[in-house]
């Protein structure tokens, strides 16, 4: 078996996840990746978990900036 | 902007953008550091104004003075280089958050787990779970995932390299997950939320 044929245990796979869902790995790490999900569906949970996360993260962000806080910048740009 | 037209670059025009882009200039800031983001928008509204010039095209300007408030924090992180410290990755590299879930069963009466563990927390515990994230994990971490930085982008802005960036958003996420939980376990959110 060559070398990106490899069967990569779930430690190997559950480290990658983020960086394949990123597509930051490289092309035999993302073969080596996919084709651990082939059979594992422990691991495609950890690959749906680490997507739902990453939403997670991007519906956390506020554009919310208490009224003092604004009042102060709003006279700093106005001082410029 | 069309040929011809001409670039307003008053201090009018940029006193207009930076009142619209404040709130999320405030936001971003606060998402990087803990303490100071009021200074720190000042700072790169100070920073804005005096390079108003260079901005190509006015679509892009609240993207244009979120990249200058980056470079301010990154000026910021090198004047602590000393004080910033990595990460003992390995007790955290191995940590899942999915697998921890399955085994602790913190909400036995769900049937969908891992969501409802994520929906237990609002903005600002997810700010205070950050805060917990030390700088240079944080850091990458928040313009990837929740301003939609480019890695690539982020490490220019940084000026660090990429296999650097890519290596602390990485771990920068374990220590996320990693803290989430713990910090889930120290407010009882899931006793509470076992019990709604």
């Amino acid at each position: 078996m060559t070398e990106s044929k490899r069967v990569i245990p779930c430690t190997e796979a559950v480290r990658q996840l983020w960086d394949y869902l990123d597509d930051a790995i490289s092309p035999e790490d993302h073969d080596k990746v996919e084709r651990h999900l082939s059979f594992c569906r422990k691991c495609c949970g950890e690959l749906e978990f680490g997507q739902e996360i990453r939403e997670f993260l991007g519906s956390k962000t506020s554009q919310e900036i208490p009224p003092e806080v604004k009042a102060r910048l709003e006279r700093f740009v106005e001082e410029l | 902007m069309g040929e011809g037209e001409v670039r307003d670059r008053s201090r009018e025009a940029f006193q207009r953008l930076a009142a619209a882009e404040l709130p999320a200039l405030y936001s971003l800031a606060r998402r990087l550091v803990r303490d100071g983001a009021e200074d720190m928008v000042q700072e790169a509204l100070l920073h804005g104004y005096r390079s108003f010039g260079s901005l190509k095209e006015d679509a892009t300007g609240g993207r244009w003075l979120k990249t200058i408030l980056v470079n301010v924090f990154r000026d910021q992180l090198r004047k602590r280089a000393r004080s910033v410290e990595e990460f003992p990755v390995d007790e955290v590299e191995e940590f899942s958050l999915y697998r921890t879930l399955i085994d602790e069963d913190p909400l036995p009466y769900s049937d969908t787990l891992h969501h409802d563990f994520l929906q237990a927390f609002d903005k600002d515990d997810v700010r205070v779970v950050l805060m917990r994230l030390p700088e240079i994990y944080r850091g990458p971490l928040v313009l990837r995932y929740m301003d939609g930085f480019a890695t690539k982008q982020i490490a220019r802005l940084l000026d660090t390299p990429l296999g650097t960036i890519l290596a602390r958003i990485h771990r920068g996420r374990r220590l996320f997950e990693k803290e989430l939980w713990i910090y889930a376990e120290e407010i009882g959110l899931l006793r509470q939320e076992a019990v709604r």
